[in-house]
């Protein structure tokens, strides 16, 4: 019998000849991702009693979440992880501005084909775009790692989602995401590896399939990865310097379900208030009433997403009424639309820009929303208080769905605009 | 690690999320423990906070904690005197952040006998949850992870290793 993904990329990380679904494993990993939580993480980190990080080089640090810091609070949690960073000697540090951590990650380097990634953030499997084994942890077990340099993980069953044919206009990776959570909801990988193939996914760009990985949290995955081909060697040159080894499944590897998918079947999705496995058409919950559409995060605020939204929004004006926030995922990709004049166009047609970062997704700041308000939101998140006011709702849709929202005001079938 | 627990009950549903345990907008900016208790639960049973006892026990459906990697789920919980989780399934992150804070956590169906303000028992040894409709049985944690546990969370357990 064959190997998955994890369980090979996890044997060859623990120096074992193979391992088996369920097996217990102490790794080194080839780095540790934490972000505005690095400060908490700081403290935790002294507590253990060592004076200095195993390895430096392991860690990305990227602030993020509350980025500019929104009040003295923040503000302080910031200057402790800039001075965390300087006291070990942290190299891979990224200050607010430069983006997502999940986006930010891989654009400097630190996410390639068989590397094994922690992070303090549920959406690390994110960097599985790009054939890594990447998973979330919380903040003890990345103060753990900073003084060890090493973590002990369970060799995940696997389950695998074929996807042939190719996606009709307007629906997106983003759709295959909900329909896929919607169809195994909110548990059905939890513990899980999850391996994208097919067709469909070979046609996506890295980008949209960074949105399949990042979205594959909400099924509960441990981590999501898509087989490394020419488009992701292309965008990982010239980024990453040390030499990589891609490791691939076995044809004949096990896994505990296979979903096979005709992506030219697929409608565009949204998910309804509160959870993100509460998944319909866009056409049954069209008309839907909008104060808010959100456009961005690590989810889908790259290049290939604002210019959905541009095309879609271009020339004309959003609805009077709604508030359009566009945030982009990085430096690197507001830059690229500011060049393409993406953004001149989003803004002409009424958006507000945000910075870099994470925005209202975490309802910290920037955009939260009052009592009785209802938002759009191509993030990741839905849960019940999560953008401001409890008594607000989220739903969530791909770019190219909020776009058209944002023109009309009510949720709107992006196919119909 | 104490064999055996008993505590009242605070029955919840499936899918039960971070945000709702302890909401996004407070997880950057509140760092005492201590304070991250008076909003357990806040958005999904407000009610909670006032009239959790120590020991009280959450028994819940499945895929408990799912979402946010947020430890302040675990520590509020922690803080505020739960004395265990009882849940269907965990979501992972939860389940490794539950061990890490030394929070005993039990996998397994107790949520279809027990209801609000019944007084179930939790026996680690004998693998058991006895609620007034019967008795469940949960297979031990992995000797690595019960080390944990035992040894009062993952920071005591690392500073062990290392001897600290």
């Amino acid at each position: 019998m064959g190997k998955t993904f994890a369980e090979k990329v996890l044997a060859q990380k623990a120096g074992l000849k193979q391992t088996t679904a369920g097996q217990i494993v102490t790794v080194k990993p080839d780095r540790l991702l934490t972000h505005d939580n690095t400060s908490a993480i700081a403290a935790t980190f002294r507590k253990i009693g060592v004076a200095r990080v195993a390895d430096p080089s392991m860690n990305v640090i990227v602030l993020d979440h509350v980025t500019p810091a929104a009040d003295e609070t923040y503000a302080t949690s910031h200057q402790a992880t800039r001075a965390f960073v300087a006291e070990q000697g942290i190299s891979a540090f990224y200050d607010i501005g430069e983006g997502i951590c999940h986006q930010v990650l891989p654009e400097k380097g630190h996410a390639w084909p068989g590397a094994v990634i922690v992070g303090s953030d549920s959406h690390t499997p994110t960097a599985g775009a790009f054939g890594a084994f990447a998973a979330g942890i919380g903040r003890t077990e990345a103060a753990a790692v900073m003084a060890t340099g090493e973590i002990w993980l369970r060799v995940p069953e696997s389950l695998r989602v074929q996807l042939r044919e190719m996606l009709p206009s307007r629906v997106s990776a983003k759709d295959v995401s909900l329909y896929l959570i919607g169809l195994l909801r909110a548990d059905g990988a939890d513990y899980c590896s999850v391996e994208f193939a097919g067709e469909a996914i070979s046609a996506m760009s890295v980008g949209e399939r960074m949105t399949l990985t990042n979205m594959s949290a909400e099924m509960g995955a441990k981590n999501a990865v898509v087989e490394p081909d020419e488009k992701t060697f292309a965008w990982l040159a010239g980024r990453v310097s040390q030499p990589f080894t891609p490791v691939f499944a076995d044809a004949d590897a096990a896994y505990t379900r296979i979903i096979e998918l005709d992506a030219s079947t697929l409608a565009p999705q949204v998910a309804c208030p509160h959870t993100v496995d509460n998944v319909a058409p866009v056409t049954e919950v069209a008309g839907k009433r909008v104060d808010q559409v959100v456009i961005g995060t690590c989810t889908n605020g790259r290049l290939e997403d604002l210019r959905v939204a541009a095309e879609i929004l271009r020339g004309k004006h959003i609805a009077q009424g709604v508030r359009l926030l566009v945030l982009p995922a990085s430096r690197e990709n507001l830059q690229a639309a500011l060049a393409e004049g993406v953004i001149t166009d989003l803004i002409a047609a009424g958006a507000t820009l945000l910075n870099p970062g994470c925005g209202p997704c975490l309802g910290a700041h920037q955009g939260c929303m009052a009592p009785g308000e209802t938002t759009l939101s191509t993030s990741n998140r839905n849960f019940k208080g999560r953008m401001g006011s409890k008594d607000a709702t989220i739903y969530l849709g791909s770019p190219a769905t909020a776009a058209a929202t944002a023109l009309t005001g009510v949720i709107t079938d992006p196919r119909e605009v | 690690m104490k064999t055996k627990i008993t505590g009242r009950v605070w029955k919840y549903g499936d899918d039960v999320n971070t945000d709702v345990i302890f909401p996004g907008k407070y997880t950057y900016s509140i760092s005492d423990p201590k304070e991250m208790a008076l909003h357990a639960l806040e958005d999904l049973d407000p009610g909670f906070v006032a009239a959790v006892r120590p020991g009280d026990i959450i028994v819940a459906g499945k895929n408990w904690g799912c979402g946010s990697s947020r430890e302040q789920a675990v520590v509020c919980l922690k803080e505020a005197g739960v004395g265990a989780i009882v849940a269907r399934s965990f979501a992972r992150i939860y389940f490794r952040n539950a061990i890490n804070q030394a929070l005993p956590i039990v996998t397994c169906d107790a949520v279809d006998g027990a209801e609000n303000g019944d007084e179930i028992t939790i026996d680690f040894a004998a693998g058991t949850v006895t609620t007034p409709c019967g008795t469940f049985t949960f297979p031990p944690l992995p000797a690595e992870v019960l080390e944990i546990i035992e040894d009062g969370g993952l920071i005591p357990h690392v500073r062990k290793q290392l001897g600290k």
